[in-house]
């Protein structure tokens, strides 16, 4: 499981206090108004910015100073998750070997059936300047299958993308952790992702992070924090 | 982390070039009171010529870039493009080039007697500044140009629907934008005057026309007196931090430059008399800047008959300087493409390689004969000046990289030598090449420190073609320059090409 105890980042209007602890697997999203701490609590754990206080443990091991490219994490950001110079292929080579060198016969059978998973076979060989936005979210999903972590971090990660297809994405996020046995954290602003998505729902308002709670109580039973940011 | 401690080593390694010189003329100066009655003459000299230089670039180029703002013509683009060309062109083959138009035997003296006037020297005082304008007016236009263009069209839009008069658009659009750019402009004109070297080697000396930096190396070559040049160093030092300081200051964004090539549609300009005015300017312009390359171009065409093995012998040094210098600059830019390593990289720029020559001179003489250190020192000493203009044009791309794709790479864990080799250096391949065409541009051209420590057997090119001139073998000397300007152009194009090819 992973939690996350007594942390605290920042200093005044930009302070967060996080203390929870999540499931070694599922999905979660996290809500709460921009501004309010969402990005900085996935950055906390995924090791891009360090806590002032507290710690950050995966199954009782400590990931507090490890840096981001060592811990059970991997991120699906906002944007620039592909390097736009180098094929869909080589992208997922360098997940494979983030340290350089080639696929052996099994490392380039994983990718292209990663990449059949996310129904993009054929695409290898392009870049994503040359694939839609879909495509690049598709593209990006077969590298966090790829990385095979155990935890797997969205930040809004579809928002420019239309409802239909921001769907289809999250179901396909949803078969990727299924399969991967993941825990799944996904960021989002919009209540209705959550209620489709996750059986759970942290709660992020003012700074301070609230703990899991099952979603469908969460939002049949609003606190004012949540009333307020929904609007209602 | 192991980018950082690059990025120290690197910073640490140009302040060390840049001040243990220093320190070395500080301690052989042994005190002020050794400068000489001309060295007083010198200074006067330097600072005057360098205002009036820079008066001259700036006033001229405010017509000019306003011509340039407000006109669509065929060729423009081309202009504009040829104005970045003199940061590129050895300042030996401008020299020759405006010997070919106003010097004795040139185009513009044979006019005057067929005139039945008297002629005209370059040599001397305004034959510097005449050189400076060449050299400086295009910045000046290009700096202003790129004022002109960013005032935004909307508030244009409102001045043509005011019906505002030229004189009520100069004061109300004009005005603040020139009182922003022109002293930046003059400053940093100012400042590239204050170290000139090659051109008061070449058309100025005498009492009447010795900059501050030519005295430092005639007392070193001429009167061998260590302890004078040491003390001018310091002097040429003080001038060139103070005057740079100030110019950093004024300095605002303006950097080379993107999109100069688009006119803005003008309203207010649409008159007879305005529109002869700037084909006036355009034409001057254009003038002032081809004539002189052209000539250059024709009268060397004879003389690559006589180039002889000692011209090539020359040249190939030359190349090897540049590339290494080249190879240099941009192993020293890339760990220091950052904001603070940007400021770093400055010290190139403050201090003159004539200072750092005199310097490392005092420093290898008891351990090496110096016309043995002439090549290395004139790589290390070029990789150095173009420093900072790498890292301007490297900066910014490396951050954006740095800030696009940072992340990614961390949450894959890629190392050090993956995000450096298939990311970052495919990624900045068209700032480095544009960065590497234009150090190796600067350093083939380079006419500065080598002339403190070479002797004619072992010399660069420029300073070749200097020895030509200098034995009146003019003939020979043109063919040179020709070789010497097709060699910087082509290694520019072909570095900057190289980084746009399949980009």
């Amino acid at each position: 499981m992973l939690e996350v105890r007594g942390v605290t980042h920042g200093a005044g209007a930009f302070r967060l206090e996080a203390d929870l602890t999540l499931p070694r697997a599922g999905r979660v999203a996290v809500i709460g108004p921009s501004g309010a701490g969402k990005s900085t609590l996935l950055d906390l754990i995924a090791g891009f910015r360090a806590p002032d206080a507290g710690r950050i443990l995966w199954d009782g091991s400590d990931l507090t100073d490890q840096p981001p490219g060592r811990r059970p994490v991997a991120t699906l950001f906002q944007d620039n998750n592909l390097f736009p110079h180098l094929s869909v292929n080589e992208n997922l080579a360098l997940a494979l070997r983030p340290r350089g060198g080639r696929l052996d016969a099994d490392q380039r059978t994983a990718r292209s059936e990663a990449l059949e998973r996310v129904s993009l076979p054929e695409m290898g060989a392009r870049r994503p300047g040359d694939l839609s936005g879909g495509q690049q979210s598709r593209a990006a999903l077969a590298r966090v299958l790829l990385q095979r972590r155990p935890v797997m971090l969205l930040d809004e990660p579809f928002a420019a993308l239309g409802p239909a297809l921001k769907r289809e994405m999250l179901d396909l996020v949803r078969d990727v952790g299924d399969t991967l046995d993941a825990l799944v954290l996904v960021v989002t602003h919009d209540p209705r992702d959550a209620q489709g998505f996750a059986a759970q729902t942290v709660l992020v308002d003012e700074g301070r992070v609230h703990p899991p709670v099952a979603t469908e109580t969460l939002f049949s039973d609003p606190p004012p924090a949540l009333r307020a940011y929904l609007g209602d | 982390m192991a980018a950082r401690s690059f990025a120290v080593i690197a910073a640490g390694l140009v302040a060390l070039l840049a001040l243990g010189p220093v320190v070395a003329v500080v301690w052989r100066a042994g005190g002020f009171a050794s400068f000489g009655p001309g060295d007083m003459q010198a200074l006067r000299f330097t600072l005057w010529q360098a205002a009036a230089s820079a008066a001259l670039s700036v006033g001229l180029a405010i017509p000019v870039a306003r011509a340039l703002a407000r006109r669509r013509f065929v060729g423009r683009g081309l202009l504009v493009a040829l104005l970045g060309a003199p940061f590129i062109l050895p300042v030996i083959v401008a020299v020759l080039g405006l010997i070919a138009v106003f010097g004795s035997q040139g185009l513009v003296n044979r006019a005057l007697s067929g005139l039945g006037l008297p002629s005209l020297s370059i040599y001397g005082a305004h034959g510097v500044i005449l050189a400076h304008v060449f050299f400086n007016l295009p910045l000046a236009t290009r700096m202003i140009l790129q004022g002109w263009l960013a005032i935004p069209g909307e508030r244009l839009r409102l001045a043509a629907a005011l019906d505002l008069g030229p004189w009520t658009m100069l004061r109300v659009l004009e005005w603040p934008m020139l009182r922003r750019i022109v002293p930046q402009a003059f400053a940093v004109i100012f400042v590239i005057c204050l170290s000139s070297f090659a051109v008061a080697l070449t058309l100025g000396g005498g009492p009447r026309a010795t900059t501050v930096e030519l005295a430092i190396y005639q007392a070193m070559r001429f009167d061998f007196d260590l302890g004078r040049a040491a003390a001018l160093a310091c002097l040429q030092l003080a001038l060139a931090l103070s005057a740079g300081l100030v110019a950093l200051a004024l300095s605002g964004g303006t950097g080379f430059g993107a999109g100069l090539d688009r006119a803005i549609p003008r309203w207010d300009a649409d008159r007879a008399g305005a529109k002869v005015l700037d084909a006036a300017w355009i034409g001057f312009a254009a003038l002032f800047l081809l004539t002189p390359l052209v000539l250059v171009t024709l009268n060397g065409v004879p003389g690559l008959t006589q180039l002889g093995a000692s011209t090539l012998a020359s040249a190939g040094r030359s190349l090897a300087v540049a590339l290494a210098s080249t190879l240099l600059c941009l192993l020293w830019a890339l760990p220091l493409a950052t904001r603070r390593g940007e400021v770093a990289g400055l010290a190139g720029i403050a201090i003159s390689p004539l200072v750092i020559g005199t310097g490392l001179f005092i420093v290898v003489r008891p351990y090496a004969a110096p016309t043995d250190l002439a090549l290395p020192v004139t790589m290390l000493v070029n990789a150095m000046a173009a420093l900072p203009f790498a890292l301007r044009i490297l900066r910014p791309e490396a951050e954006s990289i740095r800030a696009e794709h940072r992340r990614l790479a961390q949450s894959l864990g890629l190392s050090g030598r993956v995000w450096l080799m298939r990311i970052l250096l495919p990624r900045l391949r068209r700032p480095l090449g544009f960065a590497a065409g234009l150090t190796a541009a600067l350093s083939m051209g380079d006419l500065g420190v080598i002339a403190l420590f070479a002797d004619p057997g072992h010399a660069t090119l420029p300073f070749h073609v200097y020895g030509l001139m200098g034995s009146y073998r003019m003939e020979a000397a043109q063919g040179a320059a020709l070789l010497l300007l097709a060699l910087s152009l082509g290694l520019f194009w072909l570095f900057d090409r190289g980084g746009r090819v399949n980009a």
